[in-house]
């Protein structure tokens, strides 16, 4: 029989150079005892039961996933005095099966992995439930907390309160021990009784008056409260004095309100004035694009309008010779409230760039003018509108060509062409038509340049944007000549 | 007025807003001997109501006064309720007086609206301004955004905040005219539009050596339960399309709840806490369950209060089980009722290692009789039942005589 006497309950090096020699040993778990020095163990005091144990003979190292060193290290902070031999049971177990502790409906792990999980809960309840009292003393104010943890965990619960407090000068007072903190080094000290802390802070009485007020008597789930705050941390807890008195008035104070009659308008209201935003705008000249986009904003002449953020309408200056039109806004434009500003707008520019078309001077708008939509998780997929969609949305577009009266305009995408001639045709026959809008003004038509962000073939997207860029460059001509 | 009755009000006006996490944020703490307060990601309730609610933050408004009438609002323009104000000043000291007792994570703070939209928004900006810059806090801070407020302040608000929110409060524009006139939906998108910008391009130069902070902890929104007649459908609906297109990190669901000097046109009734627990599980299926609203809708839109949605789905889609634990894709578990995500990864871990049989699953506590019927497992098979019309009701929960006769 091996007897073990660590230096004290949390002593994980202690217990680790301990096993790793016992195992190296080939020592069975059955024939440990492990103690810690202070606690009882009269039982195992026997002198027979001492081990010379370091001149047995050892055999080679060996390594332990380090998902265990994370567990033992948390696990053996547990109260349960068993907790020593059951880790050195499972580092056995490690030894011819490297994996074990990922059988996680295995008893052991299972038990070991509750330990682990206890004493997190303790320490995060720690971090909730400790309620410091300012004391003033000759060096100045200072924090005083009593805390009464379940495990050993004041040594590792304390790190947070010195990242938290760090301006204080603070002290949690435990039976088992105490910490300190100055400002700078955490102080560690034995652990007093409950006498040692003080009685009272002036500022409770706020507290538990904000206590009582945030409770809503209507919503009573006493075992839900019961379940995160357990009543063997009441007792220092300032507020908990109100808990009972709470739940006793809860169903009154509810029933009150229900059946209470409701209550006149207030006669003089806290209205100050009506001060929607939208008024400080001055409404724009009729028959111009900032009358139109004004009017856009509230459509509601597709289904489109409800799920979008807004209308995105069209922009650029009146004056632009070139008019283009995309497909409908995407998840940026939607957002920001313009066209063309998201992944494909980007491609888009760039291709404005290379052909020395000045996006400033010309005006860009969609055929489609809400986003059109499948929600997915944390995205939006992109759907394409349908006729009725595009047929709805066409009076903006009309209307839009109506005040600009370009020289030319540019479809880009096969739902453009659709809107501007009303009819259904494939790219590559739009691309070959003379083709006019329903009012006659010249039309070209080509891709969208989200197409090019879709193409996954390299030779293939060289080849499409090379098109893409000689149909701008007709079009900058077409321009020129008009 | 003093501080307590002050208190009193204040945070009496602000208990509607279901939110108080203050998780998700960036790790922070104050540099040694200096300054005040840390985030470590995870957040901490310092302390619970009888309501069941976790107590994480201050929660408490500026100013119940307010220009707007919502019928469902105790701070209506039209309610009796006595009437409070805060100094910018007086917010700052108590948050910093809590925080130093440990009660609290920060503070969440919202307002009635005062004068205009950007006034309003300037006084809450100016306390999370005050307590970074002035008393360097390091604590939580989750302010509430007025959709009408100006970008320069959204953006300040974001430098100081971890969490911002605006509340879409109503599921449909209807709603919302009717109970809340001065509410506008395009207004809170479009900002809820603004913020997604500018949280998205905070994220993708966080790399940088000088980025600039926003609301690291994202943004979220809450929706009133019941105080119209929207489908549990609707909701989901609405809710799928806010996480989609703002990332939301979170849709709260608040039951309608009577208040004190409730309007004659929204008369109070008990709050219907069963539907908002049940609206939660969904939105759970939607974010990590891989369900989608047309799957968990429930019947004429509205989910079943007796069981759970998974359940309900699980029952009305029978031809997808018997699940096999040792076989089944995680995707399959995961639609397994009374397998929650966490048993489903211990599972998946498992069954390298062994044939996971009936004893297993008490090992690891599982719910049996709702989860018996639909799985295989090395030692049993569902019986008939999972084809049987009696399985529904054996797994709903038996009615109770409410009354016995005297």
């Amino acid at each position: 029989m091996h007897r073990i006497a660590l230096a004290g309950p949390t002593d994980f090096k202690g217990w680790r150079d301990a096993a790793r020699r016992l195992a190296r040993q080939g020592v069975e778990p059955a024939d440990v005892v492990w103690t810690v020095a202070g606690e009882s163990s009269d039982l195992f005091a026997a002198p027979g039961l001492e081990t010379p144990a370091a001149t047995a003979p050892e055999g080679p190292a060996f390594a332990v996933p380090r998902a265990f060193l994370d567990l033992a290290e948390t696990a053996i902070l547990h109260s349960d005095p068993e907790r020593f031999a059951l880790l050195y049971t499972m580092l056995c177990r490690l030894r011819t099966n490297h994996d074990a502790l990922e059988d996680s409906v295995d008893p052991l792990v299972i038990r070991l992995n509750g330990f682990a999980k206890a004493v997190r809960r303790d320490i995060h309840k720690m971090h909730a439930f400790v309620r410091f009292r300012a004391v003033e003393t000759e060096a100045g104010e200072c924090f005083i907390a009593w805390f009464e943890p379940e495990h050993h965990i004041v040594e590792a619960a304390a790190a947070f309160f010195a990242r938290r407090f760090a301006s204080m000068r603070w002290s949690i007072l435990t039976p088992e021990r105490s910490v300190h903190w100055d400002g700078e080094i955490l102080r560690l000290s034995e652990g007093v009784d409950r006498s040692a802390a003080p009685g009272e802070d002036a500022l409770e009485d706020l507290w538990r008056r904000y206590y009582a007020s945030i409770f809503n008597p209507a919503r009573l789930k006493v075992q839900a409260m019961m379940s995160e705050m357990p009543q063997k941390y009441w007792r220092n807890l300032p507020e908990a004095s109100l808990i009972k008195p709470l739940i006793d008035q809860a169903e009154r104070r509810s029933a009150e309100m229900v059946q209470s009659a409701t209550t006149p308008a207030n006669p003089r209201p806290q209205r100050a004035r009506p001060a929607p935003a939208e008024a400080k705008e001055a409404p724009a000249m009729a028959g111009t694009i900032g009358a139109l986009r004004a009017e856009a904003a509230g459509c509601r002449r597709c289904p489109l309008w409800a799920p979008a953020t807004q209308t995105v309408f069209g922009e650029g200056p009146e004056d632009a010779e070139i008019v283009f039109v995309g497909e409908q806004p995407g998840d940026q434009e939607d957002l920001a409230g313009k066209p063309f500003v998201g992944p494909a707008g980007q491609v888009f520019d760039a291709a404005l760039r290379d052909v020395g078309i000045d996006r400033g001077r010309v005006y860009v708008t969609n055929a489609v003018k809400h986003f059109k939509f499948v929600p997915r998780g944390k995205r939006r997929l992109h759907q394409k509108p349908n006729v009725a969609e595009i047929v709805a949305c066409h009076v903006w577009l009309e209307q839009e060509l109506q005040i600009l009266r370009p020289r030319l305009v540019v479809a880009l995408g096969l739902t453009a062409v659709r809107s501007l001639t009303g009819k259904t045709m494939t790219l590559a026959s739009a691309r070959e038509q003379k083709l006019q809008t329903e009012t006659g003004t010249a039309l070209v038509a080509t891709i969208h340049p989200s197409y090019l962000l879709r193409l996954p073939d390299e030779a293939m997207k060289a080849r499409e944007h090379a098109r893409f860029l000689e149909d701008l460059r007709r079009v900058a001509d077409l321009a020129r000549v008009a | 007025m003093d501080m307590l009755e002050k208190l009193g009000i204040l945070a009496d006006a602000a208990k509607y807003d279901a939110s108080c996490a203050s998780s998700g944020t960036d790790k922070k703490h104050a540099p040694a001997g200096k300054g005040l307060g840390s985030t470590e990601g995870m957040g901490i309730c310092h302390s619970y109501a009888p309501d069941g609610r976790c107590i994480s933050l201050l929660k408490v408004l500026l100013t119940n006064a307010c220009n707007f009438d919502c019928l469902y609002c105790v701070n209506r323009a039209s309610s009796n309720v006595p009437r409070a104000r805060f100094t910018v000043a007086e917010i700052v000291k108590l948050t910093l007086d809590f925080y130093r007792r440990n009660y609290i994570e920060g503070l969440f703070l919202s307002s009635g609206i005062i004068r205009n939209p950007d006034y309003t928004m300037e006084q809450v900006v100016a306390v999370a301004k005050s307590l970074r810059l002035d008393h360097g806090f390091h604590g939580y801070i989750h302010l509430k955004t007025i959709p009408e407020a100006s970008e320069a302040l959204i953006t300040e608000a974001g430098l100081y905040a971890d969490r911002l929110s605006i509340n879409v409060e109503l599921p449909t524009e209807t709603a919302l005219t009717a109970l809340a006139p001065e509410k506008s939906i395009p207004s809170i998108r479009r900002t809820m539009g603004r913020l997604r910008l500018k949280l998205d391009e905070a994220k993708s130069e966080k790399h940088l050596k000088h980025a600039r902070r926003f609301a690291p902890a994202g943004q979220s929104t809450q929706m009133i339960i019941g105080a119209d007649d929207s489908t549990d459908r609707s909701i989901l609906d609405l809710s799928a399309s806010l996480y989609g297109s703002y990332r939301l990190k979170r849709v709260y669901y608040s039951a309608f709840s009577p208040i004190p000097d409730s309007s004659l046109k929204l008369p109070p009734r008990a709050p219907p806490l069963m539907r908002e627990h049940r609206l939660y599980q969904a939105d759970w299926l939607l974010r990590f369950y891989g369900f989608e609203v047309s799957e968990i809708g429930g019947k004429g839109g509205m989910l079943d209060l007796d069981i759970d949605p998974k359940l309900a789905w699980a029952l009305a889609n029978r031809d997808r089980f018997p699940v096999d634990l040792n076989r089944a894709p995680r995707e399959a578990l995961l639609r397994v009722p009374g397998l929650g995500a966490k048993t489903v990864e211990r599972l998946i871990s498992a069954r390298r290692h062994r044939t996971i049989r009936s004893d297993d699953l008490v090992q690891l506590r599982l719910p049996l009789a709702k989860l018996m019927p639909f799985v295989v497992l090395g030692d049993h098979k569902p019986s008939s039942l999972l084809d049987s019309e009696r399985l529904s009701t054996l797994l709903r929960p038996k009615p109770t005589q409410m009354q016995l006769p005297f």
